[in-house]
C-alpha cells in the first residue's frame, strides 16, 4: 500500500490520542497491578504468621496507607501519580494520598480549617457516598435476608 | 499464583479507572466516589466477594474493595443487631483504614511543609 505524506500525517493524527490512552492504560495496569501484587505478598506473609483473614486484611490496608502517606510526604507518590495515573489513584494507597496531600498543602491555613478540614477534600465525598450506599445496602439486606 | 491474579485483576480495575479519566474527563474525586459506590452495591449483591475470593488483594486493595468492605460490614452488623446495624455497620467496617489514614496524614502534615522540593 502506497500512501502520500499527507495521508500519513492524517493517520498519525487519527491514531495519536488513541495510542496515548493505550499507553496510559498500560502504565495504570502495571503500577496498579504491582501495588495489588505487593499487597497480596504482604497478605500471604502475615496470614502465614497466624493472623485471621480479617485481621490480615486490616493490617495490609494499614501498611499500604502508612507507606503511601510516607511516600506522599517525601513527594514520591505525586511523581508516581504523574506516571501511573489511575494506577496510583484507584488502589487504597491513592485514598491515603488523597488524605495526606491536601493536608500538607493547606497546612498554612491552620490546624483546624487547614489540616483538619482539607484532609477530607477528596476522602470526605468518598466517605459520604460510601456511607450512604452502605445504609441503603443495609436497609435492603434487613428486609430481604 | 494468587500474586499473579492479584496483579492482573488489580491492574484491570485500574485500567477501568484510567479509561474513565481519559475518555470521560471525570475528576479523580468523582472516580473514587464512583468506585466505592459501585463496590458497595456489588458487595451488597454478593458479587464482589466472589471476585475477592478469586483475586485476593487484586480485588480488595482497589477502591471498589473499600466499598465492598462497607457492604460486608453493614450486612454483618444487620445480622448481629438488626436495624441498628444499618447505621453502625458501614462506619465500623471503615474504622481501621480511615483512622490510620487520619493519624498518619495528620502527622505527615505536621512534619512536612508545602512546596518542599525533594
Amino acid at each position: 500500500m502506497k500512501i502520500t505524506e499527507q495521508q500519513y500525517e492524517e493517520m498519525v493524527k487519527a491514531s495519536a490520542p488513541k495510542s496515548t490512552v493505550i499507553i496510559n492504560c498500560a502504565k495504570a495496569f502495571l503500577v496498579g497491578g504491582a501495588i495489588c501484587a505487593g499487597a497480596q505478598l504482604i497478605y500471604n506473609q502475615l496470614h502465614a504468621m497466624g493472623f485471621s483473614r480479617e485481621d490480615t486484611g486490616t493490617l495490609v490496608a494499614a501498611i499500604l496507607i502508612v507507606s503511601a502517606i510516607l511516600l506522599t510526604a517525601l513527594r514520591v507518590y505525586d511523581r508516581l501519580g504523574k506516571f501511573a495515573g489511575a494506577g496510583s489513584i484507584v488502589p487504597i494507597t491513592g485514598f491515603a494520598n488523597a488524605i495526606a496531600a491536601p493536608a500538607i498543602e493547606h497546612k498554612k491555613e491552620g490546624l483546624v480549617l487547614g489540616i483538619g478540614a482539607k484532609m477530607f477534600l477528596i476522602a470526605g465525598p468518598v466517605i459520604v457516598y460510601g456511607t450512604l450506599t452502605s445504609v441503603i445496602v443495609g436497609l435492603i439486606y434487613y428486609f430481604v435476608r | 499464583m494468587d500474586i499473579f491474579w492479584a496483579f492482573v485483576i488489580g491492574g484491570l480495575i485500574c485500567v477501568i479507572g484510567q479509561l474513565l479519566i481519559d475518555l470521560t474527563k471525570l475528576t479523580a474525586a468523582r472516580i473514587l466516589v464512583f468506585f466505592v459506590v459501585a463496590g458497595c452495591i456489588l458487595g451488597g449483591l454478593g458479587i464482589y466477594e466472589r471476585l475477592v475470593d478469586f483475586a485476593g488483594a487484586g480485588a480488595s486493595v482497589p477502591l471498589p474493595g473499600f466499598g465492598n468492605l462497607l457492604a460486608r460490614g453493614v450486612k454483618r452488623a444487620v445480622d448481629e443487631r438488626g436495624l441498628i446495624g444499618v447505621i453502625t455497620g458501614g462506619f465500623t467496617a471503615m474504622a481501621g483504614g480511615v483512622t490510620v489514614a487520619v493519624v498518619f496524614g495528620y502527622l505527615a502534615a505536621l512534619v512536612s511543609s508545602p512546596g518542599m522540593k525533594d
